[in-house]
């Protein structure tokens, strides 16, 4: 019976990952640096949340998906963290469902 | 009695171990975090007036420990790539120049925070205060636990190389998992507090 390591595709052709590496990086300091520019136009509130959380869930997708590799993983994986997605709406929601002077409630 | 499933794949789940139990970490990091930011938007919206960020946080020095904190992210995944192309020496400077950025977050924290103490502003001032000491205290505190955990693998862990180096390269990728999960949490408590 022969065991299985834990064969990575990583294994295979590390050079281009390391050059994928190397554009998400130049992309998260321009997308940094576009955040900060935005920031100062002092826009509306809801509109600078909304750029603001935009931008950074791109940042965010580009190190969760190349530097943590989760544009590969297995399906295991992204069931547990398609729950923790699920559970962290949760979390944020009832707080505001349940106060008195809430989002939802008058 | 070895420890199962550091190389060799589990059948059922496709994975080794450690990968899964990292993963399963993190979902409950993110949970924490996660209460946290909805305190944090909860209060906010609640509040009558909320300052802006700018107006009492140092932008431009959080601004660079963002950039800081970014490029130990790719130093992190730089020296895993290292181990997989079988260059310890490689890794042993990105690991190195990762522990070293995290350094360099940990001193402009330090100045960050001393400044806001010399000029009174504590925890107890105000909520936007509060949860500013609270977010980033916490967060500083992973990016310690993260550092001592990358100076163990730069350190005396790495002796595991010469005698397992798959399971050394895993151990070294699970370890880089949680410090990008550090850098993540900071890509959105950066414009939350000080942009916001």
């Amino acid at each position: 019976m022969t065991s299985e390591h834990a064969v990575d595709h990583h294994d295979v052709d590390i050079d281009k990952h390391v050059r994928i590496y190397v554009t998400v990086f130049v992309a998260l300091m321009a997308l940094t640096i576009i955040t900060v520019a935005i920031s100062r136009l002092h826009l509306p509130v809801h509109i600078a949340v909304s750029i603001a959380l935009l931008v950074a869930l791109i940042k965010g997708s580009l190190v969760a998906c190349y530097f943590m590799h989760l544009i590969s993983e297995k399906k295991l994986i992204y069931a547990v963290l398609g729950l923790t997605a699920a559970f962290f709406a949760a979390l944020l929601a009832l707080p505001a469902l349940t106060t008195s002077n809430g989002f939802w409630i008058h | 009695m070895e420890i199962p499933y550091t190389v060799e794949i589990r059948r059922d789940t496709g994975l080794t171990n450690g990968k899964i139990g990292i993963w399963l970490f993190l979902a409950s990091e993110v949970m924490l975090f996660g209460a946290l930011f909805a305190s944090y938007i909860l209060i906010r919206t609640g509040a009558p007036v909320w300052p802006r960020g700018d107006t009492i946080l140092n932008v431009p020095l959080a601004t660079f420990n963002t950039i800081v904190l970014i490029s130990s992210s790719v130093t992190m995944v730089m020296a895993w790539a290292s181990l997989k192309r079988n260059r310890f020496g490689t890794f042993r400077m990105y690991m190195g120049a990762t522990i070293l950025l995290g350094a360099t977050f940990l001193v402009v924290k330090y100045f960050e925070y001393s400044h806001k103490f010399e000029l009174g502003l504590f925890p107890s001032t105000s909520n936007f205060l509060a949860l500013y000491f609270t977010l980033t205290g916490l967060h500083m505190l992973h990016v310690i636990g993260g550092m001592a955990v990358n100076a163990y693998f730069w350190g005396p862990g790495a002796k595991l190389w010469k005698t397992n180096p798959e399971w050394f390269t895993n151990r070294v990728e699970h370890s880089g998992l949680f410090w990008h999960f550090v850098d993540l949490v900071w890509i959105f408590l950066f414009p939350t507090l000080y942009l916001l």
